[in-house]
């Protein structure tokens, strides 16, 4: 069992020689030459932010009263059926694993992501990391000079880490496909070569005075990963300007479809998890035409990635996942728009050995009186994770000693091998 | 463009106006704080509070290290109470000032400013409420900390701050305090009394027992689910209306509120009814009152050791960085038979001065722990700790985000940035506060946990916009003031170093940036400014 309690004997190991020797030279990258199984294994989530209507996409009820107008079109894998409001993922579901049963208790954006992002009820005393986090940590890869976990266009301001530290948060990226922000120095090399000198001077007169305390902050640390980074040519990762303009074009000139496109180069380049967040779900009012929209931002995003890696032979080593923090009501308001309904809600995963052209679970077309009775075979939010956990090679099971002295498994659950290549 | 220049030009009277007030000289006129009182001074209590850590050392088998310099020792307070190093007007009145009980005499003056009202405030509304958004309209975050900056500006007790926080009623804009009970409402309109038990455990009496919802405490046996239940049950009759919180009204019901739990999977679909109940001490609750007010009582109670341990941890944690215990809201069990701890010790003095908060920061502030320099030789990393956890030296904290935009921003200016500063000032400052946080990250609730740093936030502070304009030599900048008023390049080394890390350079440090400030001064000047913002020192509490 791990402890994250005090002992940090091991920072020492981290650290380099004293003082600040930053003009470090980039390591060789081979990360992006790799195919198939053999290459880092890697994680892109898409967000769905606000809630997305399970019935105007993944599990459409059409001809019925909770349906709307919403109807069903047949799609690449025999006898699935999704929303015509999305036809190019229609051509895409041979890939995919449908899970239409999933099922929370948190009917709040807060909590409900929460609790989707981490595979654990959101408590008031104890913060918990992302999925993200976890398998950011858990995978660490040396040749990798930029962050592991990268939010492109976030709108979670909710720290990612959790009990696991600051550290293993997520590097945002605002507007991807752009120059990303504080990523490059402000003054010419030669000006910022005399700031850091002059910063070491600082330092060492700081180091000098408690030299083992100094060391322990990894504040030093820190600054000489940052200018690595800056100087890293990862950092084309980011950028767009090299993909041809129809594949951009095939993945829409949105701020959704350029993440999904930087996803992509940035698992080639080692990233280990890259979320992508298409926020504006949260159709209280007029759901129907807020979904034509969304749908019409994610379908050919999702299904150009999705197409794209298979075409680059990584979808057996990525995992796409496409989830939202809870579904939205059968009962469509007054306003023509539906609530936040947690009782289900689907998901979409993809690559990764993970079952292809597959359904699992099934949602009632009946408006529900009183309590909900809950899907048909219901797959649970950390059912997935401990499954998505085991096929990159992490131990769900395994404990950690949280700072207050808890111990807390990675995964709430065990791996469900009915969601997997092997299991079907 | 006629329009334009008439929205130009208030803007620009503003910026004229701004000029004018941080024209002059970089020496300030702020004369010394009067003496304290005699009957206010805290000698008898500072001095019991050293001999228990003089003995600790002494069981340890440690020595403690040497103390700080004063002027390290005011950086920490202003930090702590300000949430920014102090400015270069101030230190210079501070180093000015050779009058006798200087520290305690400026501790007074601070707790007096409205920057510690503001500041302290908002730490307190963490502690009491999350950082959670909570429900819209009902809950409003701004009121509560304007509440609470009001009450600690005016010395107020937090005994009574706290019964009117778990008794409050009205609406959540007339009486801000009743914002600690409207963040629990729920979405079916029903508030959570598990979620307010929690709360008030946590924060009042330094005690994490929302486990105990579930499950019996792991550790302690004096919470068990049963308690938890029954503190929920105090809670029971409040209710958030248009009206405001209010308890029901027992007598006008045809039966009165009473507490139900229902388990799913169990056949009673009616629940149980659980009495309000405490763990211990029933004989401390009054008889009569609301069933807030009476909950109110006992946790305030003055026999109530965990009530005075609490807030003493809380405020060690807020004045270092780490509270004296660890975690700061899970303390064990006060034993009876056990000799008074440090806890015991402010706790005490507290409880007999009016349980004012101003009591507990004077003390620990003038306490030989938090005087140590933080410098210490040791080279093993066991034995550092030894000493760390047991403060014979300063431990190094790292700074939370608002502090290092708060210092950031105060860094780059010659005169403090308080509620005298011009309104463009103030209004820079607090979206500079927003947006720089949202960037670098928020602390959380759990603010006084250990952090550690991120690339996020170290690419953020070499390259962000913040820096950017808190270096700039331009016509408004503490740089640019430096270099003007500054009799010779040593003295612009100097201030620049008292701005950013409230010291004077080495001689080492003095004798690289005069080589640099023999070129481009300005650039030299930007450049120095960048090297010490984005200094571990900078960004540590030592």
């Amino acid at each position: 069992m791990e402890s994250l309690m005090t002992d940090r004997r091991g920072v020492l190991q981290r650290l380099g020689t004293t003082g600040l020797s930053f003009l470090l030279p980039c390591m060789s990258q081979a990360a992006a030459g790799r195919r198939g199984n053999d290459r880092p294994a890697s994680l892109i989530v898409l967000w769905m932010n606000g809630g997305m209507s399970q019935l105007e996409t993944w599990d459409p009820h059409p001809g019925t009263v909770s349906g709307g107008l919403t109807k069903a079109i047949s799609t690449s894998a025999q006898g699935v059926q999704i929303s015509h409001l999305l036809p190019k993922m229609a051509e895409q579901m041979h890939e995919c694993l449908l899970i239409r049963s999933l099922h929370s208790k948190e009917g709040d954006h807060e909590r409900g992501a929460a609790f989707v992002r981490t595979g654990y009820n959101p408590e008031p005393t104890l913060s918990y990391p992302t999925l993200g986090s976890v398998i950011a940590r858990q995978l660490p890869q040396a040749s990798l000079q930029i962050p592991p976990y990268i939010l492109l266009n976030p709108r979670i301001p909710v720290p990612e880490g959790g009990y696991l530290g600051n550290e293993w948060n997520a590097f945002r990226v605002f507007r991807p496909g752009e120059k990303v922000a504080n990523l490059t120095a402000t003054v010419p090399d030669e000006r910022l070569q005399r700031r850091l000198q002059g910063l070491d001077v600082v330092g060492r007169e700081f180091a000098r005075r408690r030299p083992l305390a100094e060391q322990l902050t990894l504040q030093q640390d820190l600054t000489r990963r940052a200018v690595q980074m800056m100087q890293s040519e990862q950092l084309a990762a980011f950028q767009l300007d090299e993909e041809p303009a129809t594949l951009q074009d095939s993945y829409g000139r949105t701020d959704f479809g350029r993440g999904c496109l930087v996803a992509r180069r940035l698992v080639e380049t080692g990233v280990r998890v890259v979320e992508v967040t298409l926020p504006g779900f949260d159709t209280h009012i007029s759901n129907h035409e807020g979904h034509i929209t969304q749908c019409q931002i994610l379908d050919p995003a999702m299904s150009a990635l999705l197409h794209d890696l298979r075409q680059r032979d990584l979808l057996q080593s990525v995992i796409v996942l496409c989830i939202s923090e809870f579904g939205r009501t059968p009962r469509i308001n007054p306003a023509d728009g539906r609530d936040h309904w947690p009782g289900w809600f689907s998901c979409v995963v993809a690559g990764g050995g993970f079952r292809r052209g597959a359904v699992l679970g099934a949602t009632s077309a009946e408006i529900p009186t009183g309590d909900p009775p809950g899907p048909q075979d219901p797959i649970s939010v950390p059912e997935v994770y401990a499954t998505i956990l085991s096929q990159l090679g992490i131990d769900g099971s395994q404990e950690v000693i949280t700072p207050v002295g808890r111990p807390i498994r990675f995964a709430s659950a065990t791996p469900n091998l009915r969601l997997l290549h092997s299991g079907s | 463009m006629r329009w334009l220049t008439w929205i130009s030009l208030p803007v620009l009277a503003l910026l004229l106006a701004a000029v004018v007030q941080t024209a002059g000289s970089v020496e300030a006129p702020l004369s010394p704080p009067a003496a304290v009182p005699e009957a206010q001074r805290l000698d008898a209590a500072v001095e019991q509070l050293n001999q228990h850590f003089q003995q600790r050392w002494q069981q340890a088998g440690l020595q403690p290290v040497a103390h700080a310099d004063e002027l390290t020792v005011f950086r920490r307070i202003s930090l702590a109470l300000f949430g920014c190093v102090p400015a270069l007007a101030e230190i210079k009145a501070f180093e000015q000032d050779q009058q006798p009980n200087r520290l305690d005499r400026w501790i007074v003056r601070m707790l007096q400013d409205e920057r510690f009202g503001r500041y302290f405030a908002d730490r307190l509304a963490r502690s009491l409420t999350g950082v959670e958004q909570g429900p819209l309209f009902i809950f409003r975050r701004d009121r509560l900390r304007d509440w609470l900056a009001e009450q600690l500006l005016a010395d107020a007790s937090w005994g009574r701050m706290t019964r009117d926080l778990i008794a409050a009623e009205g609406l959540w804009t007339d009486q801000p305090a009743a914002n600690f009970i409207t963040i629990a409402r729920m979405e079916n309109e029903e508030l959570d009394e598990t979620k307010l038990a929690g709360r008030t455990v946590r924060a009042f009496l330094g005690q994490r027992i929302d486990c105990a919802q579930c499950h019996d405490h792991p550790f302690d046996p004096q919470w068990q689910q049963p308690h938890f239940e029954g503190l929920a049950a105090w809670y029971c009759q409040a209710t958030v209306s248009l009206a405001g919180v209010t308890d029901f009204d027992r007598d006008k019901a045809d039966q009165p509120v009473v507490y139900r739990i229902t388990e799913p999977g169990r056949d009673n679909q009616a629940g149980r009814t659980v009495d309000p109940a405490v763990p211990f001490n029933a004989d401390w609750l009054p008889t009569t009152g609301s069933l807030r007010s009476r909950l109110a009582a006992w946790v305030t109670h003055p026999q109530n050791r965990r009530f005075e341990r609490a807030i003493a941890n809380r405020i060690w944690g807020l004045m270092v960085g780490r509270p004296l215990q660890d975690p700061v809201d899970d303390l064990p069990h006060p034993e009876d038979s056990a000799a008074p701890d440090a806890l015991d010790l402010l706790g005490a003095e507290f409880r007999q001065r009016g349980e004012r908060l101003s009591v507990l920061i004077r003390l620990i502030a003038l306490s030989q722990p938090y005087q140590l320099s933080s410098e210490s030789t040791e080279q093993d990393v066991l034995l550092l700790r030894q000493q760390q956890q047991q403060w014979a030296v300063f431990p190094l904290v790292r700074l939370r985000p608002e502090q290092v935009i708060g210092s950031l921003f105060q860094a780059g200016r010659v005169r403090m940035v308080d509620q005298n500063s011009h309104p463009l000032i103030r209004f820079q400052k607090l979206t500079s506060e927003n947006d720089f946080i949202q960037e670098y990250g928020d602390a959380g609730e759990d603010e006084l946990n250990p952090q550690s740093g991120t690339i996020t936030q170290s690419l953020l502070k070499m390259n962000g916009r913040f820096t950017a304009e808190s270096l700039k030599v331009d016509l408004l900048s503490g740089p640019a003031e430096v270099l003007q008023l500054s009799p010779d390049d040593t003295a612009v080394i100097e201030n620049s170093f008292l701005m950013c890390l409230t010291r004077r350079p080495a001689a080492a440090e003095q004798q690289y940036f005069l080589e640099q400030l023999k070129d481009n001064r300005k650039q030299a000047v930007e450049d120095l400014f960048w090297a010490l913002f984005n200094s571990p020192e900078f960004s540590w509490n030592h």
